[in-house]
């Protein structure tokens, strides 16, 4: 756990709490506070060997992600998120992350109404399964799961119109989250170690660089939209191969200045949901460490057989096409992959939940197979097993350095 | 006929006008009651939705207490917000309070009298708000035996009526009529509904499946007056006799005029919720 990203949360949290004190009107009487959150306990199993020494074969964990919420008579408020995880095998993947800590103000202005969100805050954009292509106000929290669903918490503040033309969101993001990854002793790791605290940035005000977003955003009947601007630092960085001070070759991420430009949209006609998200983005670099504009997108659809053969079952199909402009020098895995799922919802009382899915990569041979469960076992208690494979990689692949590490892992969630 | 036949023989033109009238006249009531029962049903519908009407915005907590056939029970706990969108179907807002691994999940409707409604769904594990598709009309709510269609308010326009009826219902007098789902995703192929006379308050709904077998039972209970206007119900239970589970869904807090408006019952207010 790094003492710099504590810091920064206790210098962020002091600049909220002091504006939540010189609000106008404050203080009025908080009149609901709530605590809410889950505990987990989690145990990850890998099956073959690592690739690489000091890797362990089996990895327990404990997870407390509680949620703080206070709110004023006047409906401000004040949310506060921390997360813990601890880890046995992995240093690195014991760590704390402040994900929420935010003053909500909004109003009516017209017939619509803004919405001012000050503090540290998690934004998703974007429709599609298999990867969020257009999702990039937040930084991955790559060590918390290889899926890069999971998101650090972002400095920004956050204002938002709305009205019957739609909504119109500017963002101002003045502090740079670094991506967390796996230590030498974790699974699901490159062959060299990323040296993730001290990356290299493009811009002279190194993480301080104050990037900007804007989106729009609009339901035209069936028809969902959303586009969107980032201009700052990238989230995704270069991994750089270099010796560390110790005279370790490491990978050393170097953060450049990028432009992305995206499209999200989503098409609902009856039990059909049809996806597209579309992202043009320059100033990065591609896996050869030039520079290049490119474009990528993710397209699929979603279809659900809701009350299958009249039971109270729905079984939804997936299908994803992903693809990235630069080909083989794409700096991930979906530079040309079909994602195929299907998700089983018995409509149960224990809310049991099961997708599963395979990404097939179109022009090399490789396959990642996907499974998630979730099923309550009390009102309080549920249990999520997961599993991601790989049953078949190619040497050319960037996964090629993770091909040992499929892992079987069993969380028991106490939620409250 | 020579059209002066009548006026040489006066007596048989009135019998005959005599025996039109009373044909007539019996015939009168026979016709505007019964042998128009579908005009009959749908005025029932479209009375008791003027009765409703001008509400305005309501919230409300929900219980619902689900049982299996062995009588072991579940719970769940809801928040839900309306907003009245006069001409439109309303816009509904349910927040999950319970079970605790769902807690601050949202459902967002917005129904529409002819069109398919829209429905948006807010995951607060991702942040994310997710459009989707409101084809699942018979698909269980939160595995109780409520589906997704007997949730939000019954729109006039999605079923068409007809009038059976009238018969005692407890101390009171109600009309029984049966409604046909327009929507052909709906899982119902017909609902036999009791209104009272008086208020036109449902207080019993028989729902029959596509195989038109007696699925389900609704009975409503516990009717309080809002507003000194509004009739709303307390209790509601739904009997699956074929699964033998049911499901009991409780109301209370029931507070009306709360200022609510459209921006509560967008994508964005839907990020806001807690």
């Amino acid at each position: 756990m790094r003492w710099r990203s504590v810091r920064i949360h206790i210098v962020l949290v002091s600049i909220w709490v002091a504006l939540f004190g010189v609000a106008p009107g404050f203080p009025a009487p908080l009149i609901d506070f709530e605590a809410s959150g889950r505990l987990s306990l989690e145990s990850r199993w890998h099956p073959q060997s690592g690739a690489y020494p000091d890797q362990r074969g089996h990895a327990s964990g404990v997870v407390a992600e509680p949620e703080f919420h206070f709110e004023d008579a006047r409906g401000r408020s004040l949310t506060l998120t921390p997360f813990f995880r601890y880890d046995s095998a992995d240093p690195r993947r014991t760590h704390f992350d402040l994900r929420e800590a935010y003053l909500l103000l909004f109003g009516q202005s017209g017939s619509g109404e803004w919405e001012l969100r000050l503090g540290v805050d998690r934004v998703f954009w974007g429709v599609a399964e298999s990867r969020h292509l257009v999702d990039i106000v937040n930084q991955t929290d790559l060590i918390e799961h290889p899926d890069e669903e999971e998101k650090l918490g972002q400095p920004m503040a956050h204002l938002t119109w709305s009205a019957d033309w739609g909504v119109v969101e500017v963002f101002g993001l003045p502090y740079h989250r670094s991506r967390t990854f796996p230590g030498s002793g974790g699974r699901l790791r490159y062959l060299l170690a990323v040296d993730q605290d001290n990356p290299l940035y493009e811009s002279r005000a190194k993480q301080w660089n104050f990037d900007v977003a804007a989106r729009y955003s609009h339901s035209f009947g069936p028809l969902d939209i959303g586009a969107s601007v980032f201009d700052g630092t990238s989230r995704e960085p270069f991994l750089q191969p270099e010796l560390n001070s110790g005279g370790v070759p490491v990978l050393r991420p170097y953060y450049e200045q990028i432009r992305q430009l995206s499209l999200d949209t989503q098409l609902t006609l009856g039990a059909w949901l049809l996806k597209l998200e579309t992202i043009q983005r320059s100033g990065a670099r591609n896996l050869r460490g030039v520079e290049q504009n490119y474009g990528a997108l993710v397209s699929g659809f979603e279809y659900t057989f809701y009350s299958v053969w009249g039971s109270a079952h729905d079984i939804s199909l997936l299908g994803e096409w992903n693809y990235d402009g630069r080909g083989e020098n794409a700096t991930n895995f979906f530079d040309n992959d079909v994602f195929v799922a299907t998700r089983w919802a018995p409509n149960d009382v224990q809310g049991t939940e099961l997708l599963a899915g395979i990404m097939f990569d179109a022009t090399r041979s490789s396959q990642v197979v996907t499974l998630e469960f979730n099923r309550r076992i009390t009102d309080r208690w549920s249990l999520s097993v997961e599993s991601i494979a790989f049953p078949r990689v190619d040497e050319s692949d960037i996964l090629h350095q993770t091909r040992r590490d499929s892992f079987f892992s069993f969380s028991f969630n106490y939620n409250f | 006929m020579n059209p002066l036949y009548f006026r040489r023989r006066p007596f048989l033109y009135g019998t005959i006008c005599l025996a039109v009238w009373v044909f007539l006249s019996a015939r009168t009531p026979v016709l505007s009651q019964e042998a128009d029962p579908e005009a009959r049903g749908l005025k029932i519908a479209q009375d008791a939705r003027e009765r409703g009407d001008g509400f305005g915005d309501f919230s409300a907590r929900q219980t619902m207490v689900l049982r299996n056939r062995g009588g072991q029970e579940s719970r769940r706990q809801l928040r839900l917000q309306v907003l009245e969108v006069p001409g439109e179907g309303d816009k509904n807002l349910f927040v999950f309070d319970e079970p605790r691994d769902v807690k601050g999940t949202a459902l967002l409707i917005h129904s529409h009298r002819e069109k398919d409604d829209e429905q948006w769904l807010y995951l607060p594990a991702l942040r994310r708000v997710k459009r989707i598709s409101s084809s699942n009309q018979s698909g269980s709510f939160m595995g109780s035996e409520f589906a997704y269609e007997d949730m939000g308010t019954p729109e006039v326009e999605k079923f068409t009526y007809r009038y059976l009826r009238e018969e005692a219902c407890g101390d009171l007098t109600c009309t029984v009529s049966e409604r046909i789902p327009v929507n052909p995703r709906s899982g119902y192929s017909r609902q036999l509904v009791w209104q009272d006379r008086d208020e036109l308050r449902v207080w019993k709904v028989d729902y029959y499946d596509r195989k038109n077998a007696h699925l389900k039972t609704l009975s409503v209970a516990d009717y309080r007056q809002y507003l000194d206007r509004y009739w709303y119900a307390g209790k509601m239970t739904m009997v699956n006799h074929i699964t033998g589970k049911s499901t009991t869904l409780t109301w209370t807090e029931f507070q009306f005029q709360n200022n609510l408006n459209e921006n509560d019952f967008t994508r964005t207010g839907l990020r806001r919720i807690r």
